[in-house]
This record gives C-alpha cells, sequence and structure tokens, in this order.
C-alpha cells in the first residue's frame, strides 16, 4: 500500500469515528474499562505468580535432630537423607545459628530471646531442600522413619491452601475478563457496523468502479485498531501510575511488608505493550467482524 | 465484447429470473433492453458486472469469463464497465468534481491524471461550469450527467445504464439520450434498459426484449412494442 492511500485510509478512519461521535465514545470506554480490569487483574496474578514461586522455593523440611545423638549418628543421617533422591541439599543449622536466625527474624521484638543465650532451648537440626517441592511429603515421611529424628516440619499445608486461592483467584479472573473482552469487542463491531451503514452508498459506489475489496475495507480495518488503541490509553496511565504509587509507598511506609512487588520497570513498560496489543486485537476482531456481516467484500 | 450462452439465474429464493439467454453484443452497438417490470432486465445486466453470478451458463465480457471470475479479479472487471442508474446514487455531501473524481481516486489514480480526465469529462457532459455545485444544487437532469460522467471518467468499454431517463421529464431525457449517443460514437459500448416508449421508438437502436427471463424478441432497429 502507498503511503498516500494509508494517509486516505486514516483519515477516513478518523472521520468514521468522528461521524458516530456517541457510540465510538462508547466502544472506546469499553475497551477503556476492559483494559483497566485486565490490567488490574494481570498485576495482581503475577505478582501472586511471583509471590507463589518465592515461596515454591522456599519450602524446605527443617529436621530436628534428637538431643542425644553425637556427631557420629549425625552424619550418619545426614548421608542417609541425601542418599533419598528427590533431595537437592542438605545443610545443617545448629542450634546456635537457629536462635541468631530466630533474633534476627524478630527484629526488635527478638532482643527477648537473647538472654536464652545460654540455656538454648533449640535443637540442632538439618535443612533439607528438595529438587521438586511436590515431593516434599515423601521425603518428609521417609525422613521421620530414620533413627536420631526429633521431628520434621514443613509448611506444606499452608502453601498448598495459597495456591489453590491464587488458583481460584485466577479462574475467576480470567472467566471475568473474557467476558468483558467479548463485550468490547461487540460494542466495536457495532460502531463499524453504525459507519458501514451510514456510508452505504459509498461503499456501494467504491465497489462499482472497481476499487479493491482490501481499499474498501482498511478504513474500517483501522477504525477498530484506533479505538483499540484509544481505550488502551486511560489504563495504560492509571496502571504506570498507580503502580508506580504503589511500589513507593510500599517501600517506604511498611518496608518489612512480606510480599515483594515485582519491580516497576520493565514491569509496566511489558504491561503497558500487552495492553495496546490486546486493544488493537480487540479492535481488528470487532471490525472484522462487522465487516463480514455487513460489508460483503 | 459480451456474449451470453445458455444463461440461467435462479436466486436462492427461489424465484427465476433468467431462464436461459444466448445473446451476442458488439464493440460499439447501442442496445435498449425492454420489456415489463420483474421479467428479469435488470439481473441480465447484474450479471454483466458480476453483481449477481449466473446459476449455470457462460458470460463472456470482454473475453473474460465472468461467472467463473475469482472474486479478487472483479474489480478489474469493473474498470471495464461503467453503470448509471435511475436514482444517480451521488454522494450527497461532495461537489460534482468530488463525485466524478471520487471513482478514480478510490481505484488509487494519481492527482494530476484524476484532474485532467475528470475536467475532460465534465465538459463531454456540459457540467464544467458546475463543478463545485453540490448534487442538491443541481436538477435531475444535470444530476444524471454528473452520474454519466462519473461511470465513463475511467474510459470504460461498456456502459450501463439502469432505467436513466426514469426519473427525468421528456425534454431532459433527449438531453441525455443525445450524451448516451454522443459516448456511444466514441466508441463505447452502451446499454440501456428503459420504459420510454417514445425514445426507443422515435431514437431508433437494437432492441432486445426480456419476458419471463427470456428473451422474446431482438430486432437491429426495433420498436418498443408495448403499451404501457
Amino acid at each position: 500500500m502507498k503511503i498516500k492511500t494509508f494517509g486516505r485510509h486514516s483519515k477516513e478512519a478518523f472521520k468514521n469515528i468522528g461521524r458516530n461521535g456517541w457510540m465510538s465514545f462508547a466502544s472506546i470506554s469499553a475497551v477503556t474499562v476492559t483494559l483497566l480490569l485486565v490490567g488490574v487483574f494481570l498485576t495482581l496474578v503475577l505478582n501472586l505468580n511471583a509471590f507463589g514461586d518465592q515461596l515454591e522455593e522456599d519450602v524446605e523440611i527443617r529436621t530436628f535432630i534428637d538431643l542425644t545423638a553425637e556427631k557420629e549418628q549425625q552424619d550418619e543421617l545426614k548421608a542417609k537423607i541425601e542418599n533419598i533422591s528427590e533431595v537437592e541439599s542438605v545443610t545443617f543449622q545448629s542450634k546456635e545459628e537457629g536462635l541468631d536466625n530466630l533474633i534476627d527474624n524478630l527484629g526488635d521484638q527478638g532482643e527477648v530471646f537473647e538472654s536464652l543465650k545460654d540455656e538454648n532451648p533449640l535443637s540442632d537440626e538439618f535443612v533439607v531442600k528438595t529438587s521438586d517441592p511436590q515431593d516434599i511429603n515423601r521425603v518428609a515421611d521417609q525422613i521421620k522413619q530414620f533413627e536420631y529424628v526429633e521431628n520434621v516440619e514443613f509448611g506444606q499445608e499452608t502453601v498448598n491452601r495459597l495456591f489453590k486461592v491464587l488458583e481460584i483467584s485466577r479462574n475467576v479472573g480470567l472467566g471475568l475478563v473474557i467476558g468483558l473482552l467479548f463485550t468490547a469487542m461487540f460494542l466495536i463491531s457495532n460502531t463499524i457496523k453504525l459507519t458501514i451503514v451510514a456510508r452505504r452508498t459509498e461503499i456501494e459506489i467504491m465497489k462499482l468502479v472497481g476499487a479493491t475489496n482490501w481499499f474498501i475495507r482498511w478504513p474500517f480495518l483501522i477504525e477498530g485498531v484506533l479505538i483499540g488503541i484509544f481505550g488502551a490509553l486511560i489504563p495504560i496511565g492509571v496502571l504506570i501510575y498507580g503502580y508506580y504509587f504503589l511500589t513507593d509507598l510500599i517501600s517506604t511506609r511498611y518496608p518489612t511488608f512480606f510480599i515483594d512487588l515485582l519491580p516497576v520497570t520493565p514491569f509496566v513498560y511489558q504491561l503497558a505493550a500487552l495492553l495496546v496489543v490486546l486493544g488493537v486485537i480487540i479492535g481488528v476482531w470487532g471490525s472484522l467482524t462487522s465487516m463480514r456481516k455487513f460489508l460483503k467484500v | 465484447m459480451i456474449e451470453m450462452n445458455d444463461v440461467w439465474k435462479t436466486y436462492k429464493n427461489g424465484i427465476k429470473a433468467i431462464n436461459g439467454i444466448d445473446v451476442k453484443i458488439n464493440k460499439g452497438e447501442f442496445v435498449y433492453i425492454v420489456g415489463p417490470s420483474g421479467a428479469g432486465k435488470s439481473t441480465f445486466m447484474r450479471m454483466m458486472y458480476r453483481e449477481e453470478k449466473p446459476t449455470s451458463g457462460k458470460i463472456i465480457i470482454n473475453g473474460k469469463d465472468v461467472g467463473k471470475m475469482k472474486n479478487k479479479n472483479v474489480p478489474k472487471l469493473r474498470r471495464d464497465i461503467g453503470v448509471v442508474f435511475q436514482d444517480f446514487k451521488l454522494l450527497p455531501k461532495l461537489t460534482v468534481y468530488e463525485n466524478v473524481a471520487f471513482a478514480l481516486e478510490v481505484i488509487e489514480e494519481n492527482k494530476t491524471v484524476i484532474r485532467k480526465r475528470v475536467m475532460d469529462v465534465l465538459s463531454l457532459v456540459n457540467l464544467k461550469n458546475k463543478a463545485r455545485f453540490l448534487p442538491d444544487e443541481l436538477s435531475g437532469g444535470e444530476q444524471q450527467r454528473v452520474s454519466i460522467a462519473r461511470a465513463i471518467v475511467n474510459n470504460p468499454v461498456i456502459l450501463l445504464t439502469d432505467e436513466p431517463t426514469g426519473n427525468l421529464d421528456p425534454d431532459t431525457a433527449w438531453e441525455i439520450m443525445n450524451l448516451l449517443d454522443e459516448i456511444n460514437n466514441r466508441g463505447t459500448t452502451v446499454l440501456m434498459a428503459t420504459h420510454n416508449k417514445d425514445i426507443v421508438n422515435s431514437f431508433r437502436k437494437r432492441v432486445i426484449a426480456i419476458e419471463d427471463g427470456l428473451i422474446s424478441r431482438d430486432e437491429a432497429r426495433g420498436e418498443y412494442g408495448y403499451e404501457d
């Protein structure tokens, strides 16, 4: 297509949008609402996913060693645990290190435990990681059977429950977004249908004098794309600013907040690009639908 | 130029519009298509520019089999055929000049060529001085001349006109006839579907009568032949 022709098609597309002002406004608003929800939802899901991965990473079996075990027996136990094929690593943590960690983790409140340093109530332990977090139940059961194991502890149930909640909210959100995408698409296709009806004679003449089908289609396709892009502008602004604000708020006011948000860049730019692409897809899809039905070229 | 062999057309709703037509029209002819309303005149012409496909049979326009033509080649076919309607079909918001130029713009002709061709054709239809007028500001005859100008601005080899004088008073109708005659004299094949008895009987040309989807009469210098 020649540049001049593209210019003509774009001009026609803008004219079409202006001609059906209110309907265009309605479609753009529908795209805006849809993409805004898609954006918020994606921000949540992606952050929760990252959080989930983080948790999975952190899943470990804490194997507390019987106080009566000597160094030799501890080594024997370590070897046995390492022999389990699903085990990735076994790290020894003395009870002194355990107490230090505890005090560190509790921050200010940990100071009260300082006095326990002389009479440490904790046990020595092995921190066991499995190569696949899914295996953790089985490995823990096996370790429990070994001699000199006082107790095993792992947070699997909490993690499982969290994943379930994540999955449900993801599915519900996805359903909602798909429904909205269809609504926006339908509104765009309706707007373009109005344009086509308004330009019936023009299209008829174009066909009669031998304009190619694509020459007739282009303005409507561009109209759809423009509606999609215009609809993406506000959501992009809101999301970039909102996300920036949120991460800023969390890092300055609640530095100990337990979830690390994905870093602002490149996340917001990727999200913005995705929203534009989605807007364009809805627009093209909407115009193709109405063209197939009403243009018959 | 135009050739039909055993052409049939049945619409999806079951109406049989054309029931086996054989006809041959040579380059440069002027042909009236007459017959009662609903006899198949419009379908006959619409099949020539592939607005309708024949159900069976062969239609050759300019050496090309129109029935079997792929959709993507239809625009090319239509650049060889000009079409004029009873209701003009002008774009109300465009000036006379723009209406005619539109036909060339949408086939991506370049600006200088457009300008020259449009001015030439407007002087042929004698509307050069009204180039900046809107269709609403013109009389019926003038509007029809604009629509003829638009149909021939691309130098088509065939001009199809469907009741071009249908909405016009007798004097204006004659004006249009003279114009069509002049276009025909320049070598364009002209087909004119009409109910205008006076014109057919006094401006003698070949007459093809279509009744019930069949050619009932084909005379070299025929008469209208109906009382209506």
